[in-house]
């Protein structure tokens, strides 16, 4: 009988962070496609403005650092960041918004770190952040998703919006957007509606609000097929959802009517996107395997912490910048074990 | 004995400033530094205070046991910026009214009891006072320029509502340096004030190193020996 004999190095590797960053892209595919199907063509210009804004900044960003510009460009990180952005970004967001965003991403939370790898916030979720408390206005201008929505949204229209803020006729942003189902779901319950009665309004369906189930649900597509590849561990997403879904669950048990059910929460908002992309970030989170559990479970609490009793509708975002930074404590604590060494 | 005080000037504006290299005062740097005026006002109660701080301390330096100086800094401190406080609520009411707690938060200043202890302490009362006046032009300089720069992208002007510190006609002082801004939120909040003070710092250390080179240049000959700094 021959044995093989094997010897390291055994896996012949390619460019593992452009890799990664091509799988990421690739199963971010579905979630893009579902938000131009609900949101129209105005997802698709802003992705493809976040992209070119990016590369443009990382170059001038790696010029001033004097480091080589091609390995860098080509590793697609800065294009992950500049697609996970655009698509947490309301669909007919003003350019200058994207560009705001973008340019704080890669300068303030990515470069001033020392770039790839050392940042220790998620450079995406930092600038949504930034936006956010900045321009409250402009960052909640979701539309309804198209089947609510009479008006159709075309590819110029779109263009027109974005770039220069001025709409034909009855299009002015502010008569077309409307309140997500998040929104809806915070401020209702605030007047002391039930979340049954509320649910039943045509904005909501099956699981959650309508399109935005589907969003969630494509977007979690995506997720499996980064597990499946093994881009990404189990572990973050898991505890995540799991940590967002007990402590709605136990919410919910203790007071149905004032409380939105567990799978209302799962299939809302950007709660898959924070699970399967945002959380899993290899840069930003924590990566003892006990330390994945406990940081996943983390941003799963305070989502709910936030959306609930929090001032903004939705929580991904604070919450992983908040477990960010509990990121190298929780790595100390969890610590493993060398193999014969005592604690 | 000119040297001396050119050295004091120079540690106070530039290579010792409070706010860029001693990193001290952070609390009232990053909190009033909104807009120019702000900035302006409470810079200047602090000049005060330092200059009047480190005479008084420079004075009594030979009286003030050892044992109990950081008590006695203090009180002298409080006393001087009580002085302050209620001469600016008299005053300048209305810019009292926004400086709030932080014109009796200078009593907690760092750079204040800094100076105090490293250098009215052990020095005579003449470069005690020259000390305390470069150290709080310098403070205030950087208050005014980072207040310049968070007003400007915050809300797009200079000098708004300068009339509440010298009076009504410098309602027109006000620049609207950007039309029809929209505001940036996020500048006045206190992110904005670590960023910036953060910029500074940077722009500081990058003058700093530009001048280290250019002197090694013109000292040293040989390139080979510059290559190797």
């Amino acid at each position: 009988m021959a044995l093989f004999k094997l010897t390291p190095p055994y896996l012949s590797g390619t460019n593992r962070v452009t890799d990664h960053m091509v799988q990421l892209l690739l199963a971010l595919l579905p979630a893009i496609i579902a938000l131009t199907i609900f949101f129209g063509p105005g997802v698709l210009i802003n992705i493809v403005l976040a992209v070119v804004l990016a590369l443009v900044t990382e170059a001038v960003m790696l010029k001033c650092r004097h480091r080589p510009l091609k390995p860098f460009l080509t590793d697609g990180s800065a294009i992950v960041t500049a697609v996970l952005l655009a698509i947490a970004l309301p669909p007919l967001s003003p350019w200058w918004l994207t560009a705001v965003g973008i340019i704080f991403a890669i300068v303030f939370a990515k470069h001033l770190y020392g770039g790839l790898g050392y940042n220790p916030f998620n450079p995406a979720m930092v600038a949504y952040v930034l936006l956010l408390i900045s321009f409250p206005v402009e960052m909640t201008r979701w539309l309804p998703v198209a089947e609510l929505n009479n008006i159709d949204i075309t590819f110029t229209t779109a263009v027109q919006i974005i770039f220069t803020e001025q709409s034909p006729y009855q299009l002015a942003v502010d008569a077309i957007s409307g309140a997500t189902p998040l929104d809806v779901m915070k401020t209702q319950t605030g007047l002391q509606q039930t979340p049954d009665i509320i649910q039943q309004n045509s904005a909501f369906g099956l699981l959650a609000g309508q399109g935005w189930q589907w969003v969630n649900i494509w977007v979690a597509i995506g997720g499996l097929f980064l597990l499946y590849r093994k881009v990404i561990n189990w572990h973050i997403p898991t505890a995540m959802l799991a940590g967002l879904a007990t402590i709605s669950l136990v919410t919910w048990l203790i007071s149905p009517a004032t409380t939105a059910s567990p799978l209302f929460h799962l299939f809302s908002g950007g709660t898959m996107l924070g699970a399967f992309f945002i959380a899993t970030d290899p840069v930003t989170a924590a990566t003892t395997l006990k330390g994945r559990l406990i940081y996943g479970a983390g941003i799963g609490l305070l989502t709910y912490i936030i959306r609930v009793w929090g001032g903004y509708p939705d929580g991904i975002a604070f919450a992983v910048l908040l477990m960010n930074m509990l990121v190298p404590l929780i790595d100390d604590v969890t610590q493993p074990r060398v193999y014969g060494a005592k604690r | 004995m000119t040297e001396h005080y050119q050295t004091i000037i120079r540690d106070g504006l530039w290579k010792n400033n409070p706010a860029l290299v001693q990193l001290l005062g952070l609390c009232p740097l990053l909190a009033v530094s909104n807009t120019v005026v702000n900035g302006l006002g409470l810079g200047l109660a602090t000049i005060l205070t330092l200059v009047a701080s480190n005479g008084l301390v420079s004075l009594f330096r030979h009286h003030i046991p050892d044992e109990a100086r950081l008590p006695v800094f203090v009180m002298i401190i409080a006393s001087i910026v009580t002085v302050i406080e209620l001469s600016m609520n008299a005053w300048f009411h209305e810019l009292y009214l926004i400086l709030g707690i932080f014109i009796p938060l200078i009593v907690t200043n760092c750079a204040i009891t800094g100076r105090a202890e490293a250098f009215a302490a052990r020095n005579p009362v003449g470069p005690a006072l020259v000390d305390g006046l470069m150290m709080g032009i310098g403070f205030t300089a950087i208050l005014v320029l980072l207040g310049a720069m968070r007003e400007i992208i915050g809300q797009g002007t200079l000098f708004s509502e300068a009339h509440l510190m010298f009076g009504e006609s410098a309602r027109y002082f006000k620049v609207i340096v950007i039309d029809d801004y929209r505001g940036f939120l996020m500048a006045l909040l206190p992110p904005g004030a670590f960023i910036g003070l953060g910029l500074i710092v940077a722009l500081k250390n990058v003058i700093d190193a530009k001048q280290v080179t250019k002197t090694v240049q013109t000292t040293v000959a040989s390139p080979a020996i510059v290559e190797n700094q």
